[in-house]
């Protein structure tokens, strides 16, 4: 097939939906990070947390765009982060859930990173040539995250004992929320058959091979269960923590319709 | 009016410092990608460093000023993501400003080549991030100093 009988293979709102889930990924974990900002444990784990959640934020605009563009409502990036409430919202639970300490902090951001860098490296060949831009870009700073999260861990798992409790029982907390990163849908099904994206269960053994080598390197028990939380990505239920947090992201622009920076 | 040519155009963008490190220009940091007239209309392309810089805007800004002060009206500035900036464009005139500034520049090898200060191999890194996202914290083991790393990627 070529590249435009591929692409009718998803209607445009699949489309829509899609770049939604990949841009409020990284809005909702660059505003969970942002919020380390100027209480870190030392300098310069602020610096890298800030610098972090910009990234993020800046792959949001690139993929929130784009989800505008395609919707074609004469909405903006900013508009879709803004004005949407937590029921429009199609990021995976994962990325919503507090911070806890910064252990916890990082061990959530291992976890995104490993997935992170494995969906980017397939979106790079998505048949949208805007995907593939924004993918390309993206995944150059998600590699220093990567590093930094995966190096972060080992640190603090193979570290003291209190480290290292914190850390496991950071692994046991979240580790239910990985599962719903390789759940497909409808939505996925129509990407893979229009060549926009992967397979997520294809993902699978590429982020098993990152976080097991991590977390064997960090003396960290991945725990047995594979029960999955699910329901973000679809819409179709989110934690009562996202709700909290987009008090405190959108409040402006719902106090001050419009204002402007 | 006469329009000048994509070589004095290039010239101008040469003498535009980049916002967060003015020891280099923004040709010097390589993102700016293309120059050319379409009609009476000056386009020029940037490629941003990172997706989330938030000296983006302003580098914009900074080229329209320096382009209407030269006397050109129509500008239009395109941003291009694709392919994605690589240090690897960074001209060596800018690689030997940053040197001179105290900032060491990008290696292939992913770390510092030597210290800016006192010259010697003897380096560790203290974080993978710095003052901006292109910069990372490294120190040098002999002179003790820290120092600026201009990450490669
Ligand atoms: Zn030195």
């Amino acid at each position: 097939m070529g590249a435009a009988e591929k692409l009718a293979e998803m209607t445009q709102e699949q489309l829509v939906q899609y770049l939604l889930r990949l841009g409020d990924n990284t809005l909702v974990l660059g505003h969970r990070v942002s919020e380390w900002c100027g209480k870190s444990p030392v300098l310069e784990e602020d610096i890298a947390l800030a610098n972090t959640a910009l990234d993020l934020l800046g792959q949001t605009q690139l993929w929130l765009g784009r989800a505008a563009d395609v919707q074609g409502e004469g909405k903006s990036a900013d508009d879709l982060a803004f004005l949407r409430d937590v029921w429009d919202f199609r990021n995976v639970l994962l990325v919503e859930l507090p911070n806890g300490d910064f252990g916890q902090t990082l061990m959530r951001q291992l976890l995104f990173d490993a997935y992170h860098a494995v969906l980017l490296a397939e979106l790079v060949n998505s048949t949208d040539a805007t995907i593939s831009a924004i993918a390309e870009k993206a995944s150059k700073e998600v590699a220093y995250h990567l590093e930094r999260s995966r190096d972060t861990v080992i640190g603090l798992g193979d570290g003291t004992e209190e480290s290292h409790n914190r850390m496991q029982a950071a692994l046991d907390l979240l580790w239910p929320y990985v599962g719903e990163m390789f759940h497909s849908d409808a939505v996925d099904a129509a990407a893979v058959a229009a060549g926009i994206g992967p397979d997520p269960a294809s993902l699978r053994p590429g982020f098993d091979a990152i976080v097991t080598a991590a977390l064997a390197e960090a003396t960290l028990v991945k725990p047995d269960s594979d029960f999955a939380h699910k329901g973000g990505r679809t819409g179709a239920m989110h934690t009562e923590h996202l709700g909290h947090m987009l008090c405190q992201m959108q409040w402006l622009q719902r106090a001050y319709p419009g204002n402007k920076w | 009016m006469t329009l000048p040519s994509t070589d004095q155009v290039w010239d101008w963008l040469h003498q535009v410092p980049d916002p967060e490190i003015p020891v280099i220009s923004l040709t010097d940091l390589g993102i700016i990608r293309d120059v050319a007239f379409e009609g009476e209309t000056c386009v020029v392309t940037v490629t941003p460093t990172y997706s989330g810089c938030p000296a983006t805007s302003i580098i914009n800004l900074d080229i329209e000023t320096a382009l209407r002060d030269h006397g050109l009206r129509d500008i239009e500035l395109r941003r291009q993501l694709s392919p994605a900036w690589t240090t690897d464009w960074m001209t060596q005139e800018g690689r030997d400003k940053l040197a001179a500034y105290g900032i060491a520049p990008p290696q292939p090898a992913g770390g510092p080549d030597k210290c800016p200060h006192c010259g010697s191999h003897h380096v560790e890194r203290l974080s993978q991030f710095g003052s901006t996202p292109c910069k990372a914290q490294w120190r040098c083991t002999d002179c003790l100093e820290p120092f600026d790393y201009f990450k490669c990627i």
